[in-house]
């Protein structure tokens, strides 16, 4: 049987998630996930043609608030947690890099 | 890289384009789409924040009630259907956004389908409008300040978080006039119904556009390119037009055009593609676990209803009816009257035209008179008093005033307000005596008898010297057709 997620998906999605993986683990979460995977597939084959789709596990909707202005944070508190800052602002290395 | 190529300049024999547009607007709220952090322009960076929007852990975030309000105004105004929506999660990893996702709407939109008037009376198809949330501001510094060569990015939060309506149009697009009248429209309703500022300068209206080409009479939709960076009317236009002319030139060498997104250059006046690794369209949308779905109920769509105020589709087609009323026929709204129309309603001034008609005034005149002299002084035009108007453009109908003396009462009227019958008065402006007309015109033939004998021969430019000689000659009492007939009568007696 075709395994349910190959090494270069696994790799991918890492890729994707910003994850380091070494290789061997690429081995090891292949095969976890695959478990969830086979998991997931359980309910995939149940019949749910009469079941309409679940958006939210709460039966709630239009949770909402008044558009009223409330206090924000001090950006001095907030800059403190930036790894870097200039001019009032996060400080962030150039993005998507080369010329 | 591409082999250099020669773009061709739009339009090229053909060739047709095909554009949608993607315009972002951002939502007149106080406060920002999912906490109660300030939704303001031009505030000092990174004041406006807090633990919601800037995603730190243990946050959970609530939709703003206004937020969904205006949405479903927008949805009502272009007669989409405004239905339950979710939100997901866009994930990506990018500065601009402190969650690392955004939150938006994916697959259940809250308005789905719709369309948009052109004054021309063109229809354009809405795919959908979504809410979602808008990214921080970030600055490149270093290099010339464009992302690539930049040294490092500064970040404002700011407009992190502030709530978004993404408004998707079919392709139905064909020209880069009918792109740019598609987005002035559209700015005008999402301004009517108190949606939008409208401000492109600030940002508050941002657009994307996809375009593509095929050869006329192609039935199927060529490869599209997304054209980001587009931040005013003039570059929307320019760039859509420049694309197009790039895809074909790329299928003329016998190349074909690649998917991808392309950055508008202003100052170089092209589109580059942008860089960008295969994995960023990857987005791994899901339902967002912190936020349930939102479902307008009927008296919120009721409510939505009752905010919308008559748009100026409806506003146009109100005055084509007061022009038509008075003819035998429905006037051309792509001729003269059209751009009259267009232009009225785009001035806010077409109250000030239907009032005149009911108060006597003749439509045509009235319109063009608000569209040619009063849309100049919009601001004047708009505390005009409307009765005042009305007498004036009965005035000139009636033959009291000429054309160029109704035009300076005009201006007095709108420059001091007053009585028209007055302000002629005061002024000496009184259109001819009959028979006045006639002795100016034996006047000025006497005084220039060659150019008279090569009007009596025939010679139909040499009208416009004994015009402007008759009207010199009365001070501008004359009116310029009433002069024209006593020339042609003149003539046709030779």
């Amino acid at each position: 049987m075709e395994p349910r997620i190959s090494r270069d998906q696994v790799a991918h999605v890492a890729k994707l998630a910003r994850l380091a993986l070494a290789e061997d683990e690429l081995d090891v979460l292949a095969g976890e996930l695959a478990a969830v995977l086979d998991y997931a597939a359980d309910v995939a084959a149940l019949d749910t043609a009469a079941v309409p789709p679940t958006a939210h596990p709460l039966p709630l909707a239009n949770v909402l608030r008044a558009d009223e202005v409330r206090p924000s944070l001090d950006p001095a508190v907030v800059l403190a947690m930036a790894p870097d800052a200039a001019e009032g602002r996060f400080r962030v290395p150039r993005i998507l890099g080369g010329a | 890289m591409s082999a250099a190529v020669t773009v061709p300049v739009w339009p090229v024999e053909g060739w047709e384009l095909v554009a949608g547009l993607e315009v972002h607007t951002e939502l007149s709220t106080a406060t920002k789409l999912f906490c109660g952090c300030r939704n303001a322009f031009g505030d000092v960076p990174n004041t406006n924040t807090c633990p919601v929007c800037l995603g730190l852990p243990g946050s959970l975030p609530v939709l703003n009630a206004e937020a969904v309000e205006l949405a479903a105004r927008v949805g009502v105004a272009l007669g989409s259907d405004v239905r339950r929506s979710l939100f997901h999660r866009k994930n990506y990893f990018y500065p601009d956004m402190p969650k690392n996702y955004q939150v938006s709407q994916y697959d259940e939109p809250i308005c789905v389908g719709g369309s948009l008037e052109l004054p021309d009376g063109v229809r354009i198809g809405i795919v959908r409008a979504h809410l979602e949330e808008d990214t921080g501001k970030t600055t490149h510094v270093g290099g010339d300040g464009r992302i690539h060569g930049a040294s490092h990015s500064l970040v404002d939060y700011n407009r992190a978080g502030v709530p978004l309506l993404e408004i998707v149009s079919e392709p139905d697009l064909r020209s880069a006039e009918q792109a740019r009248a598609y987005v002035a429209e559209l700015r005008a309703i999402l301004v009517a119904v108190g949606a939008s500022d409208g401000r492109m300068e600030e940002g508050s209206l941002r657009v994307d556009a996809n375009v593509s080409v095929r050869r006329v009479g192609d039935a199927t939709l060529g490869t599209r390119c997304e054209v980001k960076n587009l931040n005013s009317l003039r570059s929307l236009g320019r760039a859509v037009e420049h694309e197009a002319a790039r895809q074909v030139a790329v299928l003329l060498a016998g190349g074909t055009v690649a998917q991808e997104t392309r950055h508008w250059r202003e100052d170089e006046g092209r589109t580059v593609a942008m860089r960008s690794k295969e994995e960023a369209f990857d987005y791994r949308y899901f339902p967002e676990p912190d936020l349930v779905p939102v479902a307008p109920d009927a008296a919120l769509l009721e409510r939505a209803r009752a905010a919308v105020p008559m748009l100026p589709a409806a506003r146009r087609a109100r005055l084509f009816g007061l022009l038509s009323r008075g003819g035998d026929q429905d006037p051309a709204r792509a001729g003269a009257p059209g751009a009259q129309v267009a232009a009225v309603v785009a001035s806010d001034l077409d109250q000030l035209v239907a009032g005149a008609v009911e108060r006597g005034a003749e439509p045509a005149l009235a319109l063009a008179r608000v569209a040619n002299e009063a849309a100049a002084e919009p601001d004047a035009a708009r505390r005009l008093d409307v009765e005042a108007f009305a007498h004036l453009c009965r005035m000139e109908a009636a033959g009291e005033l000429s054309a160029t003396q109704a035009k300076t009462v005009l201006g007095v009227l709108l420059a001091e307000g007053g009585d028209p019958a007055e302000i002629a008065a005061a002024r000496g402006l009184a259109a001819l005596p009959a028979g006045a007309v006639e002795e100016f015109v034996r006047s000025v033939a006497a005084a220039h008898p060659e150019e008279w004998g090569r009007w009596l021969a025939g010679e139909e430019k040499v009208a416009g010297f004994l015009v402007g000689r008759v009207m010199r000659e009365s001070g501008g009492r004359a009116d310029g057709k009433a002069v024209r007939a006593v020339l042609d009568a003149a003539r046709s007696r030779a």
